[in-house]
């Protein structure tokens, strides 16, 4: 009886409650991947960027400049240290080509190769070959909400779309209000973990949210991390065709 | 009497034929079992020293828990003072460091581009010193089979194997694609002077040789090493004395709180050394005792098959008064000269092809295609002298147990029914 006569005030607490959860969650996991994405894109950028690399024997420090056009094509010239420097890095599409100044060789980087470690890092060169895009690569699901480093999150589950893919599934956590990555797991087929990025810093440039200080790590790895600190970042920059040509790795 | 009963196994072949021959080839198929095996196992042992591990070996703690994978970057940090360490505490060995690395050897076409390239294993060893011993130790002047011995800094000899595979002619450039100790990616054009041979499936696939001094430079591997090899200056691996060496040092300069500081291993600590000669040595225990069952069981069966024959002859015997215990006892003799005709004859058989495996061998490349062990491609045979009296274990006592059983059967004759059936 006493249930038949508050059902009204059951029915309403219901509605009120399903709406706001419709209302958080309006954004399909896809919806929010695809604000991830647009939010890092752009039709160029000239990036120098530091990589400290926490080796089990020290720190090192590498430090690189980087022009991107589109989503295929960049082009990296390292800075620092000496022993590095001059040496460039040019992608386009699928292929990767590395140029050394101390044997004036141009090597295309393929095969096993791409797993390498880049400058001894904890990211591979396939990791900076991949799709920047990640809805190209990847269905999402929101699989819930939490908060990271005081900003609430979307937690969602990336499952690959694609065959010839480096991580089989990710998790990352979205900022609600930035759509930025915040945080990142990245696993096998098997489901075990290979890599994770923690989101230090995020800036804003041009009037969009840049993670300027993430943590990668590679899990299989010993050492302590590499830490990726964004120095510089210019975008929609103009930048000449020649930069991402073979010829350019030699000048 | 003994003279009595060589003159009956001599003069009555159908007594002495089969159990000879059964004992012959027991004994000649120990012998060269025995010598095969040691042969193998003499091998590996040489070879593992040789190529991997020295008779002793220092690395880093951390390097030594992955001396497998030869990471280059747990290397050894101040390999000149810990040498010189080494020699002046531990003058009876000589002292030289190595690096063991991989990556790709890149042949580049007229402008410039990769034109063939394929993973390739490096070992760093020091060519150029005077008193390098590695050239010797390598054998490498006897394993060139084109070109020449490096000279100079930025030379590299590659093994003829590669070398075909890549198409690759002498002088020409391979550029070594490979990481640094910290990680890196490192290139380093080098001219290839020479291509060798050494024999080894596991070596000969894709190795390339080149000075530590160049491999340092390549690899930014200043003053370090992975490894630093000991040998014996006799060239002979003691067991006591590595251990002694080994603990000496190990508690002198050994921090187990430091995964960089130096650790020592003697070559049987290293590789499953010890296991793998354990397992040898257990094959080659079975093969014996399965001999000497075997001839046992058939020597066994022959003798019974003789007592039959020879029924008669110990029924007329225990006639006309002789001790059946004396009977036994000769027939126990008997067997043992027959053991020891057919262990004389198999030996010098055995031995026989024992010495032509140990100079000719059998090449059994086809076999360690995929092979990483240490392993000759041709196998020999390795005579000592054990060789020379191992067959007579089983060659005496296959016989002397098999009369022993087989010639209980005459406690079971009884007296009162010999001329009953020797009447039959």
């Amino acid at each position: 009886m006493k249930i038949r006569k508050h059902l009204p005030i059951f029915s309403l607490i219901l509605l009120l409650m399903t709406g706001l959860t419709a209302k958080a969650q309006t954004l399909s996991g896809n919806q929010i991947l695809e604000k991830v994405d647009e939010n890092y894109g752009s039709d160029n950028k000239i990036m120098v960027a530091t990589m400290v690399i926490h080796g089990r024997r020290g720190t090192r420090e590498v430090t690189s400049k980087t022009w991107v056009k589109g989503d295929d094509q960049s082009f990296t010239e390292y800075l620092a240290p000496a022993r590095e420097k001059g040496t460039k890095m040019l992608k386009l599409e699928d292929q990767l080509w590395m140029y050394s100044p101390s044997t004036d060789r141009t090597i295309q980087i393929s095969g096993h190769m791409l797993r390498q470690s880049v400058m001894g890092s904890d990211l591979s060169y396939e990791d900076m070959m991949e799709d920047p895009k990640l809805q190209n690569m990847y269905n999402a699901q929101v699989a819930g909400e939490e908060s990271y480093m005081d900003r609430p999150c979307w937690v969602l589950e990336l499952t690959s779309i694609k065959e010839d893919i480096a991580y089989h599934s990710r998790k990352i956590w979205v900022d609600k209000e930035r759509f930025v990555a915040l945080k990142e797991d990245r696993f096998a087929q098997g489901g075990k973990l290979l890599k994770t990025t923690e989101v230090k810093k995020v800036e804003k440039m041009d009037n969009r949210w840049v993670p300027t200080h993430a943590v990668f790590k590679d899990v299989l790895k010993a050492g302590e991390g590499t830490e990726f600190i964004v120095e510089s970042m210019e975008f929609n920059a103009k930048i000449p065709d020649y930069i991402f040509t073979k010829a350019a790795l030699r000048r | 009497m003994i003279k009595f009963l060589i003159k009956g196994v001599i003069r009555d072949r159908s007594r002495s034929l089969f159990p000879v021959l059964t004992v012959t080839a027991g004994v000649f198929l120990t012998v060269v079992g025995f010598s095969w095996i040691n042969g193998v196992q003499s091998n590996w042992v040489e070879l593992t020293a040789k190529y991997q591990t020295g008779h002793l070996r220092v690395m880093s703690r951390a390097y030594e828990e992955e001396a497998e994978q030869s990471p280059i970057d747990l290397a050894y940090i101040g390999v000149k003072q810990l040498r010189n360490n080494l020699s002046q505490d531990y003058p009876e060995l000589t002292w030289t460091p190595r690096i063991k690395f991989g990556g790709l050897l890149d042949i580049p076409d007229e402008n410039g581009e990769t034109k063939v390239q394929g993973p390739c294993t490096g070992l760093a060893v020091d060519l150029f010193s005077k008193d390098s011993p590695e050239k010797n130790i390598l054998n490498l002047q006897d394993s060139i089979l084109r070109g020449k011995l490096p000279e100079k800094s930025g030379e590299i000899l590659i093994t003829e194997e590669f070398a075909q595979r890549l198409g690759i002619s002498m002088g020409e450039t391979a550029t070594l694609i490979s990481a640094t100790m910290y990680g890196s990616m490192a290139f380093t054009n080098f001219t290839v002077t020479g291509t060798v041979r050494f024999g080894v499936t596991a070596m000969d696939r894709s190795t390339i040789i080149a000075d530590i001094s160049d491999v340092q430079n390549a690899l930014n591997m200043e003053n370090s090493a992975g490894e630093i090899l000991g040998f014996f200056k006799d060239n002979l691996y003691d067991n006591e004395e590595a251990q002694e060496i080994s603990a000496h040092f190990n508690s002198r300069y050994s921090d187990p709180d430091d995964e960089f500081s130096p650790f020592m291993g003697t070559l049987l600590d290293q590789s499953g050394t010890e296991d793998y000669m354990n397992m040898i040595d257990q094959f080659g225990s079975v093969i014996i005792f399965v001999f000497l069952g075997v001839m046992s069981i058939v020597l066994w069966n022959a003798g019974l098959m003789g007592n039959l024959r020879r029924y008669g002859e110990i029924g007329v015997r225990l006639a006309i008064g002789e001790d059946k215990g004396h009977l036994y006892r000769s027939l126990i003799t008997e067997s043992l000269i027959i053991g020891s005709i057919g262990s004389v004859l198999g030996t010098i058989l055995g031995l026989a092809l024992s010495y032509y495996l140990q100079a000719k061998g059998i090449n059994i490349a086809f076999m360690m295609k995929g092979s990483t062990l240490m392993m000759s491609d041709t196998f020999r045979a390795d005579v000592n002298a054990v060789s020379h009296y191992i067959g007579f274990i089983p060659g005496l006592a296959a016989t002397f147990l098999g009369s022993l059983i087989s010639g209980l059967g005459i406690y079971k004759r009884k007296t009162s029914q010999l001329m009953k059936e020797l009447e039959t």
